[in-house]
């Protein structure tokens, strides 16, 4: 049966009773039945309509800023991310002490149930080697982000590939694409990634990157799909290909661009799960082997569990950094949505 | 007594970090029984978030409602919530706009109206349900017995409006609000529930708010009319009256845009200028002022008062459409 | 209605065909090769000539292919390498553990997170929303194995509610039925068995529910949110129905069917998270068998068999709900 509420009623779009919706028809340019009118009034007339319809004409980015920065969400995580980015960056000048360097003062009193506990030298106390743990603390900022970053890069990168090929060509080629991602996304994601680095012989700090990445690979795909595919059909689109624009300079030009908005809000949110990945990977064992490296995933997965009864610090610390990293990631990805689809605001 | 009377009815937007919003404007009107008065305007004039008001629709929080509602002598405003909502659907009944939306998608037709029959008369489901098949067959739906288990993206969008309206006169109410009830629908359906409001509320003796843009069907049904502008009564008449001597030039306007058969062929149709949004707050001077073709310098010196005239009715303006140069 | 279950089965195969091509690619390039992937590396020659013979690893890849295949569909696995017993037997053990924790994770995460995320939604902007949805961010920011940890250092070492870890204490007489503890100790009537297994599920079972109880909150509170601004919830008030009408029939009835999806979607998250929580707390399931299939020398043979069998049940539960949203949606059951 047809459904008659997608017919046009001539100059009779449904009421609302929203005020910000009411509000905004009474704005807008004004008027024309000002000519009978003496100048004096018609000066206060169009100063009062200028009063009510000075918006307009902002661009949609420009816009999404304004939204941004105006978010209290975006703009707590926005300071958390910053924040971790800049300990990451001077992380060398603000550690007190090389990470890797193991002090006699530490290890002399290091015994399987003794750990030594804060310091005037070491503000932290010690980790099961003897080593500095303020110091790994600092520095494990860097390692993290370095892992967060690449495997959410490397996951973008090869699925806008993929879902830009499918958004693209569309047919088989979409098919068969999105099939695969369809296997992807059947298996739990640490099941993945745990197949992922068990094809290796032995697993380093790469394999846990690409295992992460590659279980993102699927997500970023089909959003970027998803999005294109929407556009294919979008006003915009059409009119480019009626002006008889070349297909891959629609692609190119006019829909992944447009189509990106999203995946870039989906990188940020996905940099928050890619630290929390890494962290149950390395719980798991399967982490990174390398004893010197100071990564917060790897301090809370293996000393963290390790020693948890002996110095349940180990884990606190490193547990609380990836908590607050990861909130500050998830919540700029959320003002950033927030901000682009002032809809979703809730 | 009158059956409804709305005075100084007001409701003011207010969000917090927004200027408030006044969309209701010292509204009043009253509506006797069994009379059927219509609340004419564009979208935005405030005629719908009147209705909402006076049926305590209007979410909790974000908006001031002030004035009196006095229905049957209970001022609805000042009652408690449980107490209004005892009253809604049994005393006062309400139609709305867009009926695939207005009815649930995941409840059968049945229960949907059966509900309000339990709710305000006591009966039990089977009782309900029967009683409901009557009521589809009163409003004119064939084979009632099965569209009872029918769900509403089922039927179509005429069969919707009218199972809405059986819900809404299901416990036989003393005033029904029909807001913009056949704005979502095919012309052709249109005139059919309109006929059918006509005579229910004929049979019933139901009074009727009808609220509509549409001078058509203010023509077929309404006793009296009140054309809003900005959230303010503009004018008040008798059908007749504001058919024959439009005053305002704004329901002249309303009246010269639309299309009449009888008119010579090859005259142009009269639009109003700009549209609702070009419009300047009442405190500023007439809110139809940018608009209007009768503009004069009172107009921009704060509102015009709404006067009585001598036909008995109302009318806020400054320079009214003298009654000679009426439409014919 | 058939055709819709006819074209989701469809799309079952396909996936299941597509996941066993991707498994039969991966064994074929895991560290050693194949053959010793799945017998280990102490096996002796005459052995591998044998397996190498059986898997048709001396004829064209196709063929290798095929005869994977057939192995799948037979159930047949191979020996788990640790144990030496059968895959299909070492997993069928540990199977109902897993069941039974991530069921009672699912029923808590439901269970809380609808009501929760309704209330959220009424209250919107209030103090009761404002921390649901601090709880719920908190919720997907931490990790769960450090939760787990965390559960269990306040209940257990300090106030010694619950017990630390495994899914029954040792002296309770527990008769095996279904290797479902909790439901075991109902068939046999060993009602203090039952008592004990859910005093070991309660811990457990909160920590695996974190995620999806974050998730099934937010969707539930979008949700209402969403039908709270439908046409038919003011009509339903303009009836003057009472709250409880309005809020079951009117708006849960509708805001529920995003989250019914939702449900499907999480068995994944279910799974992941079954493999952290279970090494928290020694819970004899799937988990632990992924853990010790992959650490402490690799089980190959087990670790697919898990694969596949993940990915099983991910996309029937998911087809399951797909299903059964039609029975929920009227407007998906009519064609």
């Amino acid at each position: 049966m047809s459904d008659p509420i997608t017919r046009p009623t001539v100059g009779a779009p449904r009421e609302s009773v929203d005020p910000a919706a009411v509000e905004e028809k009474r704005e807008g340019t004004l008027p024309r039945g000002i000519d009978r009118l003496g100048e004096r009034k018609r000066a206060r007339l169009e100063q009062l309509a200028q009063a009510t319809a000075d918006k307009g004409g902002v661009s949609l980015v420009r816009d999404a800023f304004r939204r941004l920065r105006r978010n209290p969400t975006a703009i707590v995580g926005a300071s958390i991310v910053a924040l971790f980015i800049l300990v990451a960056i001077f992380a060398p000048l603000l550690a007190p002490h090389d990470p890797a360097q193991r002090f006699d003062e530490l290890t002399k009193n290091l015994t399987v149930d003794n750990i030594p506990g804060a310091s005037s030298a070491f503000p932290l106390g010690s980790d099961p080697l003897g080593r500095d743990f303020l110091s790994r603390m600092i520095h494990g900022s860097r390692q993290t982000l370095f892992v967060g970053v690449l495997a959410t890069l490397i996951g973008l990168a090869l699925g806008v590939l993929i879902g830009a090929i499918a958004g693209a060509f569309g047919g088989w080629v979409d098919n068969i694409l999105m099939r695969f991602t369809d296997v992807m996304l059947a298996l739990p994601a640490l099941l993945l990634a745990i197949s992922l680095v068990a094809m290796a012989s032995r697993s380093s700090q790469w394999t846990v990157i690409l295992a992460v990445a590659i279980v993102n690979v699927p997500i970023f795909a089909r959003l970027l799909r998803g999005s294109m595919l929407a556009q294919r059909e979008s006003d915009h689109v059409l009119a480019a290909r009626a002006l008889g624009v070349k297909q891959g300079s629609i692609v190119l030009r006019h829909m992944l661009p447009n189509a990106m908005t999203a995946v870039i809000v989906q990188a940020t949110l996905t940099l928050s799960t890619a630290i929390l990945e890494a962290a149950s990977l390395s719980f798991l064992g399967l982490g990174d082997p390398d004893i010197n490296r100071a990564e917060w995933g790897l301090m809370l997965g293996v000393d963290g569990q390790r020693y948890f009864e002996v110095r349940p610090e180990l884990a606190y610390f490193p547990a609380v950094a990836i908590i607050v990293v990861a909130l500050g990631f998830t919540l700029l990805g959320e003002g950033m949505r927030e901000a682009i689809d002032p809809k979703s605001r809730r | 007594m009158s059956l409804l009377d709305v005075r100084d009815l007001s409701v003011v937007f207010q969000r917090r970090g927004e200027r408030p919003f006044t969309a209701v404007d010292k509204v009043s009107f009253s509506v006797e029984p069994g009379q059927t008065v219509g609340l004419v305007g564009e979208s935005g004039c405030g005629k719908s978030v009147t209705s909402l008001a006076i049926m305590g629709l209007l979410p909790r929080r974000g908006n001031k409602v002030t004035g009196e509602v006095n229905f049957d002598g209970t001022d609805l405003l000042k009652l408690r919530p449980d107490d209004m909502r005892d009253r809604r659907g049994r005393d006062i009944g309400m139609i709305f706009q867009d009926p695939l939306s207005s009815l649930n998608p995941v409840v059968p037709i049945g229960v949907q109206v059966a509900e309000v029959l339990e709710r305000h008369r006591g009966m039990d489901r089977k009782v309900a349900m029967k009683e409901a098949r009557e009521l589809l067959d009163a409003v004119g739906i064939p084979d009632p017995t099965r569209r009872l288990k029918e769900y509403p993206h089922q039927i179509s969008g005429g069969m919707r409006q009218r199972a809405l309206i059986a819900i809404a006169l299901a416990c036989k109410p003393r005033l029904l609000i029909a807001d913009e009830p056949t704005t979502a629908l095919d012309v052709t359906i249109q005139a059919q529930i309109l006929t059918l409001l006509k005579q229910l509320v004929d049979e019933t003796g139901t009074a009727l708010i009808m609220i509509t843009h549409d001078l058509g069907v203010v023509a077929g049904l309404c006793d009296t009319v009140n054309v809003l502008y900005g959230g303010k009564v503009v004018e008040r008449a008798a059908r007749h009256e504001l058919f024959a001597r439009p005053r305002h030039p704004y329901t002249h306007g309303l009246l010269n845009s639309v299309p009449r058969l009888d008119s010579p062929r090859g005259e142009r149709l009269h639009a109003i200028r700009g549209s609702v949004a070009d419009n300047i707050p009442w405190v500023e001077g007439c809110a139809f002022a940018p608009r209007c073709d009768n503009v004069v310098d009172a107009c921009l010196e704060g509102t015009p008062p709404l006067d009585p005239t001598a036909t008995g009715g109302d009318l806020r303006c400054n320079n009214p459409v003298s009654e000679e140069v009426a439409v014919p | 209605m058939l055709r819709v279950i006819v074209r989701r089965l469809l799309q079952l195969v396909v996936t299941l065909i597509g996941l066993s091509a991707l498994v039969f690619i991966w064994l074929r390039n895991l560290p050693g090769g194949p053959i010793e992937a799945l017998l280990g590396e102490r096996a002796t020659p005459e052995r591998r000539a044998l397996l190498v013979k059986a898997l048709g690893y001396d004829q064209p890849i196709l063929v290798q292919y095929a005869k994977f295949m057939q192995r799948l569909l037979t159930g047949d696995f191979g020996n788990s390498i640790r144990s030496g017993d059968p895959v299909t037997e070492v997993i069928g053990r540990a199977f109902p553990a897993t069941i039974e924790l991530a069921a009672a994770a699912m029923i808590i995460a439901i269970g809380l997170g609808v009501p929760l995320g309704y209330l959220a939604a009424r209250h919107r902007g209030r103090l009761l929303d404002n921390m649901s949805i601090a709880g719920t961010l908190l919720g997907i920011s931490i990790p769960i194995f450090f939760l787990g940890y965390l559960l269990k250092d306040v209940f257990t070492q300090n106030m010694h509610w619950f017990p630390p870890s495994g899914r029954i204490s040792t002296g309770v007489d527990n008769t095996n039925v279904t290797g479902f503890f909790v439901l075991d100790g109902l068939l046999t009537r060993e009602f203090d068995a039952t008592a004990d297994a859910l005093w070991h599920l309660i811990l457990p079972a909160l920590t695996l529910a974190t995620i999806p109880l974050a998730v099934i909150v937010r969707i539930t509170r979008a949700s209402v949110l969403d039908v709270l601004n439908e046409d038919f919830v003011r009509t339903a008030e303009a009836k003057g129905l009472r709250h409880k009408t309005i809020r079951g029939r009117h708006i849960l009835r509708n805001a529920l069917l995003p989250v019914v999806t939702t449900i499907g979607l999480q068995t994944g998250a279910l799974l992941s998270g079954a493999v952290l929580t279970e090494r928290v707390y020694n819970w004899g399931g799937l988990g632990t068998l992924i853990y010790n299939s992959i650490s402490g020398g690799r089980d190959y043979p087990v670790l697919q068999a898990l694969i596949l069998l993940a990915a099983l049940v991910f996309v029937v539960v998911n087809l399951l709900v797909d299903l059964s949203y039609a029975f929920i949606d009227p407007r998906v059951r009519v064609r």
